[in-house]
């Protein structure tokens, strides 16, 4: 059953594990639950019957004795069926755990801010090393080890599809790891109330075929080009010279502050605010101008920019792929 | 100038041994002062406990006009009713006004009224303490939807997790207040916990002996030990985090060698003990309920005793359960696991005595009995929801969703708020005298049936939809918002349902039906008493001869005489087999609980804002301390032990 | 207590309640999307009161996120990420003065800070005109101010979760402003 995005669209092996055991304890917990209600409709019933035909309530030691004698049998059941569960959560535990005969692992250092991502990736040549935010790529079938930091308060990296949330708590480094099995694009969510704009910190996930996955890489690791002509000269100064500059960083401008996400390949992401807005020249446009309507309390500010400078900030923007 | 009249015949002095004058003379003795000031120095139980609940039921009715105001929010994606500073100021006092304004408070008051009545003694072990413990709670309720109306509502959450709560991610006074709260509430909580487990274990009525305690009064005790061992731990924490706020301590900065992860253990060790609680006295309210109902009593008495004991002690070993998505050891988690699933053992032993029960019974299916089987229809979704959190694979998927939402307020509502309407129906006729209508009760509980089902189910299924909780909205294009109207559909049933149960109770005050002293034939003590009960509850002390207090015996209850009935005096007896041991005397109404109340009050209020506030609220306090246990002129006699008649007892 | 006393003064207690709704808390608003005064405002403010002739009209600007927790606490946020603290250090000084002592070569109104990041100083601040928004400037000054005790209590920031290397700003010793603090007061060592 896919039921996109949900804990059952399950793309890789541990979310695909975790799915069969909640669907063995959906169906014991749904029979169980019958079980319960028609011991209780018959228990009305009889004693509605009981009740028309005159009669006291029963006490006497034999039904007492079965009554108890049933009590026992549900009781052991509910043991049996508790036993049944615990086993089979240790089974999928194990199943679920971090493949020690891992081949090849992708590193990958997730640090949550308020309110973005902030994607490393490690490689074994140092300066191959990619930072990037709000946008995930991995390969498929190959395991990646997800490290998570935080630099401010509690967060949750979640990618339902691939496999549950563990947070990311300053001052821990908690680690967990994900494996796609087919190509996909999904949303993650933080899944865990991280102030104002939790609601919206999500981040855009990629599985695709690794020949793919290294072409974006290289593409990422380049720096951005300079600008050609004059309207993106003047979207270049625009950004270098006035507000963005203080917070974002473009590799090969004078651009390098790391407070806010890197915007270097800005043009090749699917979204912008953190997942949540469809990557356009009208959105990008609305979200300079003024974050605060479209994402109240997140830490950008609006910036007044003319008309033209805007124009000419979205044209160089819309080079940087 | 006119005459006096004269009197037709002479007034016949009364006789002071007839029963009539006896009632009047320990009237006299045991009511309030007259008017306002009678009511602020009021220590008779039944006066405390009934404001209590009409506090609760009121923080109850405001906390869910927060949640009805949140569903219209996430009825529809992107909607812009409500910003996202106010929703969560919303959901954060939403979550705690009901669990610790509501909930707790809640069932500890019904406990404090009628337990007293239901062991046979006339009023808790220590009256003014009672006192002080509800305006401690008034107060910190009060200060909490104070900072609410002022935009200084706390706003990360009712669990609070640091850093977030911490000094440098929550400006302002909204945490401070949040955590003040706690204290009060706290001491409150505490304070109700003493009374209940005193009163049980030394002021029972002769022959009561433990093993034939009702199990309401049972599930009172388990849930007050419960109370004293759980709530000094979030009253620690909360106090490590206002100190952290105020004063620049260290407790949750890891930099300077404390963790964040210590607050969320500091946190769930009370916090789980804290769901169970609540729930354990909506235990004990099913059964009362389901014993009277089914014309029997509880089937298995020993247990569910033991089941709801174990419960309490097994509540201490889940803690864990809320924090596996952190990083801890996998091995120790799954212990966790273990351990939740256990808990689920006593839970149906429980359910399974009092399907047995009704099964043996004759039952009646009253408005109380409909709220008993709503409750276990209810809460199994709710606990069996619980196993699906409580594996830690599938919980990696569904905890912090709107799963958990889900779940909490099925074991909540099923489990704590169905059997408290149900209780509601049943003990109404007993502390006004009147009846409340049976067909406005049983709509009021088909509404909230259907509607509980109608919220919480889609919000069952949008966790497992990938929607994340705490959140003032969603983007359109996740497919959830049909399921996310439903939900708030459903939350519109609740409201109407409640709003009828209002007017069901405003009505049956008005013009209710008149209830004789035991309308529903019941086995409890308190049906032996009028309808309002008297200040002084039992003009002779019962003795008991069997679990079923009414039922073994037929006719009037065998009781004991001796008491004074110039001043208050209660019967202390001996702790397993309730003999006869001393008398006690207990204090007139006095305004110092108040003053103490208010000095802790001043002190802690001032100390969100300065530190200098906990010195000025010490000496205060002091001052009334001192007032409280000022040595009072010993009276003659009153520590005297009087043989009280022994006659036929077993 | 009979049930309709208590009903009224349930009645009487939400009336008190209901008034308070009027009365906001200014330490706690949030205003995400309040345009704060910007350039024209602060950029007409002098520095000192001697003037020759008549003193023109002083010009004095409110500063919202006078008072403000939020603001104060996003200036704290604003003064480490953009790297104040690398002159300044947290208020101690270093290349630059300090920021947690009473002593004002430029003034310690709001305004004059926000003047002073806008335009820089000579021997090395830097300008920081058309790089930082009018709101985040209000905030920053803000912030400057607590950090010399010159905010209340009640809004100034507690500790960071960091190591700690100072007294946080919500407990250094409040001080009054000097009566013309606003404006040029030489340091005590310079006055004839």
């Amino acid at each position: 059953m896919t039921w996109a995005g949900s804990i059952f669209d399950t793309a890789g092996t541990p979310a695909a594990r975790i799915a069969r055991l909640a669907w063995f304890l959906i169906i014991v917990s749904g029979v169980t639950y019958l079980l319960v209600l028609v011991a209780t409709g018959i228990a009305m019933r009889r004693a509605r019957a009981r009740r028309t035909q005159g009669e006291l309530a029963d006490t006497r030691p034999e039904t007492a004795n079965r009554l108890t004698r049933n009590v026992a049998i549900a009781t052991i059941a509910t043991t049996l069926i508790l036993l049944g569960y615990v086993t089979a959560t240790a089974l999928t535990g194990k199943a679920i755990a971090w493949p020690l005969n891992a081949q090849r692992p992708l590193t990958i250092e997730v640090t949550g801010h308020q309110w973005w991502w902030q994607f490393r990736y490690r490689d074994s040549v140092p300066s191959n090393w990619l930072t990037t935010s709000n946008e995930l790529h991995i390969p498929v079938g190959r395991p990646v080890r997800v490290i998570l930091l935080s630099n401010d308060v509690i967060h949750s990296f979640w990618i339902p599809e691939l496999h549950g949330k563990q947070d990311l708590i300053p001052g821990h480094r908690n680690t967990t790891w994900i494996q796609a099995d087919r190509p996909g694009v999904w949303k993650a969510h933080c899944a865990e109330f991280c102030g104002h704009q939790h609601a919206k910190m999500l981040f855009d996930v990629v599985a695709e075929s690794p020949a793919k996955f290294d072409q974006w890489y290289i593409r990422q690791l380049a720096s951005a080009l300079p600008p050609t002509d004059s309207a993106t000269k003047r979207g270049h100064d625009v950004f270098v010279q006035r507000t963005c500059i203080m917070c974002h960083s473009i590799n090969g401008t004078e651009a390098g502050s790391n407070v806010g996400p890197e915007l270097t390949h800005i043009a090749s992401r699917p979204s912008i605010a953190a997942g949540s807005l469809p990557n356009t020249r009208v959105n990008l446009a609305r979200w300079i101008l003024n974050p605060q309507l479209i994402k109240p309390g997140v830490r950008m500010p609006p910036n007044a920019l003319s008309p033209a400078d805007m124009n000419a900030l979205l044209d160089y923007l819309e080079t940087l792929k | 100038m006119s005459a006096q009249p004269q009197p037709a015949e002479r007034a016949v002095e009364p006789d002071p041994n007839s029963p009539a004058s006896l009632h009047a003379r320990l009237e006299q003795v045991w009511r309030n002062g007259p008017g306002l000031w009678g009511w602020l120095t009021s220590v008779n139980h039944k006066s405390i406990a009934l404001r209590s609940i009409i506090t609760a039921f009121t923080f109850f009715g405001i906390a869910g006009i927060e949640a009805a105001l949140m569903r219209v929010q996430l009825a529809r994606p992107e909607n812009s009713f409500i910003g996202p500073d106010l929703y969560n100021q919303l959901f954060t006092t939403h979550g705690s006004a009901m669990m610790f304004l509501f909930a707790v408070p809640m069932v500890q008051s019904v406990a404090l009224y009628f337990v007293p009545i239901m062991i046979g003694t006339r009023n808790v072990a220590f009256p003014r303490l009672n006192a002080f413990g509800y305006w401690t709670y008034l107060i910190g309720g009060v200060l909490l939807f104070s900072g609410l109306f002022t935009n200084t509502g706390p706003d990360q959450g009712w669990f609070s997790y640091v850093p977030l709560a911490g000094p440098g991610f929550s400006p302002g006074k909204r945490v401070d207040i949040w955590a003040q709260m706690i204290t009060f509430t706290e001491i409150a909580a505490i304070v109700a916990a003493i009374e209940v487990i005193v009163t049980v274990f030394k002021q029972r009525a002769p022959g009561m002996s433990l093993n034939r305690v009702p199990p309401f009064v049972w599930a009172m005790v388990v849930m007050s030990f419960m109370v004293l061992v759980a709530m000094p731990y979030v009253a620690t924490a909360s106090a490590m985090l206002a100190m952290d706020r105020l004063i620049a301590t260290q407790f949750f900065n890891y930099t300077e060698g404390g963790d964040a992860l210590l607050w969320q253990h500091l946190f769930w060790f009370f916090g789980h003990p804290e769901v169970y609680i609540i729930f354990i006295p909506g235990l004990g309210m099913v059964s009362a309920i389901v014993a009277t109902f089914s014309r029997r009593p509880v089937f298995g008495y020993t247990a569910v005793v033991l089941s709801l004991v174990a419960i309490g002690f097994l509540s201490f070993g889940l803690w864990v359960h809320h924090m596996f998505a952190t990083p801890l050891p996998q091995t120790g988690e799954s212990f966790f696991t273990a351990a939740s699933a256990m808990i689920a053992i006593p839970t149906g032993v429980t359910i399974f005595c009092w399907i047995a029960t009704i099964w043996s019974g004759r039952p009646r299916f009253d408005t109380p009995m409909l709220y008993v089987i709503g409750f276990i229809a209810l809460f199994t979704i709710g606990g069996l929801s619980g196993l699906l959190l409580a594996s830690v694979p599938v919980d990696l998927q569904i905890t912090d969703t709107d799963f958990l939402p889900g779940h909490i307020h099925y074991v909540l509502l099923g489990g704590m708020v169905f059997p408290l309407f149900g209780a509601l129906h049943y003990w109404f006729p007993k502390v006004t005298g009147r009846m409340m209508s049976e067909r406005l009760g049983k709509v009021s509980f088909w509404l909230l049936f259907v509607g509980v089902n109608v919220t919480f189910f889609p919000q069952l299924l949008l966790g497992i939809a990938g929607m994340p909780r705490r959140v003032y909205t969603y983007l359109a294009d996740t497919g959830w918002g049909g399921l996310n109207l439903t939900s708030s559909i459903g939350a519109g049933l609740i409201a109407l349902g409640i709003l009828l149960l209002v007017v069901n109770i405003a009505r049956s005050l008005a013009a209710g039906p008149a209830a004789g002293a035991d309308p529903w034939g019941g086995e409890t003590l308190e049906w032996a008493i009028s309808s309002p009960a008297p200040d002084y509850n039992f003009a002779y002390i019962p003795i008991v001869h069997g679990r079923s207090a009414l039922w073994a015996d037929t006719g009037d209850l065998d009781a004991v005489a001796g008491l004074r009935e110039d001043r208050r005096e209660v019967l202390q007896t001996t702790m397993l087999d309730a003999v006869p041991d001393s008398r006690h005397e207990h204090p007139d109404p006095t305004i110092v609980p108040l003053l103490t109340a208010l000095a802790v009050g001043v002190g802690l209020i001032w100390g969100i804002f300065d530190p200098i506030g906990f010195d000025v609220g010490a000496v205060l306090m002091f001052i009334a301390l001192a007032a409280w246990g000022w040595p009072q002129k010993t009276k003659p006699n009153s520590h005297e032990i009087v043989e009280v008649p022994n006659d036929r007892r077993r | 207590m009979s049930a309709t006393s208590f009903y009224r003064h349930c009645c009487r207690v939400a009336a008190v309640g209901t008034l308070l709704l009027g009365f906001a808390c200014k330490r706690e608003e949030r205003r995400f999307t309040a345009t704060y005064p910007s350039a024209p405002a602060y950029a007409a403010v002098t520095l000192d009161t001697l003037q020759p002739g008549v003193p023109s009209p002083e010009l004095t600007v409110n500063s919202p996120a006078e008072g403000n927790a939020y603001d104060i606490a996003q200036g704290k946020l604003l003064f480490a990420q953009w790297n104040c603290t690398g002159c300044h250090s947290h208020g101690g000084g270093g290349m630059g003065p300090p920021l947690m002592d009473n002593e004002w070569i430029y003034g310690s109104s709001p305004e004059n800070i926000v003047a002073t990041i806008v335009e820089g100083r000579p021997n090395g601040m830097p300008s920081f005109r058309n790089r930082i928004t009018a709101n985040q400037l209000w905030q920053l000054a803000a912030y400057v101010r607590s950090l010399a005790g010159l905010e209340a209590k009640g809004p100034s920031p507690g500790r960071n979760d960091e190591m700690q290397y100072k007294v946080d700003e919500q407990r250094t010793p409040f001080r009054t402003p000097r009566a013309s603090s606003s404006r040029n007061v030489p340091a005590k060592s310079e006055r004839p």
